[in-house]
């Protein structure tokens, strides 16, 4: 769409530059103030320069996260996009079911973040939970509070239960834009299901995919609740990702700078690949 | 196109969306004793006991109301500051627009565990700390760069000759946008309403950072029974049972437009 130029824009959107710019500023001018100084309380501070940075970027700890982070967000994302894009596909266009199958997979998207992380704890408890109490009748040794791949599968397959149906939620929307015709065109041609797929099904959902990954890329970069509830990071270290290992330095042992400092690094990690992800979107949307 | 067996997938799918569920539902009908003794798939003293505390302690259900208020002041906020906003960016160049929008975007990407304490300072020196005001405030953080985002995907769908020929009716901008542009794009502010709700309702951290008594949260009173008074899992379950019931409602009630709506809009 071929936009008129207009300054007086601004006077419209600036409510909205108000409100963020409170909520965003303030708080942001606070950690950058965290990350530069040493402070002993009372409102004294004393300059430190980068020594935070250089202390949180050498630390094994921060390391560790990070790659447990990145494993992580990978993960999720290899197990749900696909999966989310088959369900959508299967999914029924029309009828009465339609209705059941949204409002059903929608579901889990509209829990509060710790029920998701309680529910799954209840549900994965090794003695008296359905998936534990079956896993191991089965025979299968399963406890996620003791074995580091236990929890890590259990915190996988509790993300997958909470977010594929946003990527099916999106895909759906997707398809379900595609005339009629189309198919009927392709059935006239002989067009084979892998070719209906790739040439109009997939360029469809283009648009919707990239946000989807987008989304799902920046929340699970960010998880800390279900996690938290679920595992509390454990056993040991090992589902300790970045947010969780963020507030145990800010609030439980209370090291302001470093964690300040690491608060930074984090927030230009996820906007750079982000801003990689936004730009290619955009060039998309312009061809 | 129809495959027989293709119902298959879909079926299998939302059953595994139902059994952690189903596993939080028959526990919160559960006896404690039950619930230690062993597995039961079945709950087999059915009791309406842990609901019953939670309907007549002011502490729970308090907790239920907190949430809903600053849920609600948050989604109208949103959606009211956000609607003139997506419209500048969806018709309108100006000076720094896209730099505006991204950075906008760049606001939902920030981790909250980042901004947790932050917040907390922020809100007690201005006097709000502990007020449904200051967590609904707080989330539009995230929610206004989204609804932004929906609402511009849905606004850059509607051909321009509408406002063009309204202009040329003699309508003023007000009049126009009230009367005529916002019926037009309902099933986008269904929509972006839909993802506020979901946004606000489901987050715990900053709720929980910025509350202590007065306006605490469903999920943050539920953290704090479970760590203060031993682990009562029934209760906790039938707490968390009935938080998933407000999202039900609001999907039964956008359901139309999920279906519709995500097609019209960028999201």
């Amino acid at each position: 769409m071929n936009k008129t130029l207009n300054q007086k824009a601004w006077w419209l959107v600036a409510p909205v530059l108000v409100l963020v710019a409170f909520n965003a500023f303030i708080p942001l001018m606070t950690v950058v103030n965290y990350a530069f100084q040493e402070t002993f309380g009372n409102n004294v501070f004393f300059w430190e320069g980068t020594t935070w940075f250089e202390q949180v970027l050498r630390s094994d700890r921060f390391h560790d996260a990070l790659i447990r982070q990145l494993l992580y967000t990978g993960m999720i994302l290899a197990i749900e996009v696909p999966l989310g894009i088959g369900v959508a596909l299967t999914m029924p266009r029309k009828g009465p079911w339609v209705s059941v199958c949204l409002v059903l997979m929608a579901l889990p998207l509209l829990i509060p973040w710790n029920v998701v992380g309680a529910m799954w704890n209840i549900f994965a408890l090794p003695d008296i939970g359905l998936l534990g109490h079956t896993l191991n009748s089965m025979g299968i040794d399963y406890n996620f509070t003791r074995q580091p791949v236990s929890a890590w599968m259990t915190t996988v397959l509790m993300d997958v239960w909470h977010w594929t149906s946003l990527i099916v939620l999106l895909c759906y929307a997707g398809l379900s834009s595609i005339p009629d015709d189309y198919y009927q065109a392709a059935n006239i041609d002989g067009a084979s299901r892998w070719a209906i797929f790739r040439y109009i099904q997939l360029p469809k959902m283009k648009r919707v995919l990239t946000i989807a990954i987008l989304l799902r890329f920046m929340d699970s970069f960010m998880i800390y609740t279900e996690p938290f509830v679920l595992t509390g990071g454990g056993p040991g270290n090992t589902t300790t990702f970045l947010s969780i290992d963020l507030v145990k330095i800010a609030l439980g042992q209370f090291d302001l700078g470093p964690a300040a400092a690491m608060s930074l690094i984090y927030f230009l990690v996820v906007l750079l690949i982000c801003w990689v992800f936004y730009t290619l979107m955009m060039r998309n949307e312009e061809q | 196109m129809t495959h027989p067996r293709k119902w298959l997938v879909p079926t299998l799918y939302i059953l595994f969306l139902m059994l952690p569920i189903y596993g939080l539902l028959a526990m919160s009908f559960k006896t404690t004793g039950e619930i230690l003794g062993g597995f039961s798939f079945f709950p087999q003293q059915f009791t309406l006991a842990n609901y019953k505390v939670i309907f007549t302690d002011p502490t729970w259900y308090n907790g239920y109301i907190n949430s809903i208020i600053y849920v609600v002041i948050n989604t109208v906020i949103s959606v009211s500051v956000a609607l003139p906003a997506a419209y500048a960016f969806s018709r309108y160049r100006f000076l720094g627009d896209k730099h505006l929008f991204f950075w906008l975007l760049t606001n939902r990407m920030a981790p909250p565990a980042v901004f947790a304490l932050p917040f907390f300072q922020l809100y007690s020196a201005i006097g709000l700390f502990d007020t449904h005001i200051a967590v609904a405030l707080a989330h539009c953080l995230f929610n206004i760069p989204l609804t932004v985002w929906i609402l511009e995907g849905f606004m850059s769908g509607i051909p321009k000759e509408l406002d063009e020929t309204a202009y040329l009716d003699g309508y003023s901008f007000p009049r126009f946008f009230i009367r005529i542009f916002i019926p037009t794009i309902a099933a986008g502010i269904g929509v972006a309403m839909f993802f506020c709700f979901m946004y606000s309702w489901v987050e715990l951290l900053l709720a929980k950072t910025l509350t202590s008594v007065d306006a605490k949260p469903i999920a943050a009173t539920m953290t704090r029974t479970a760590s203060s008074s031993g682990y009562e899992l029934g209760l906790l379950a039938a707490a968390g049972s009935l938080t998933i019931l407000p999202g039900a409602i609001v999907i039964y009630f956008v359901r139309n437009y999920i279906a519709k709506g995500f097609a019209l809009g960028r999201v």
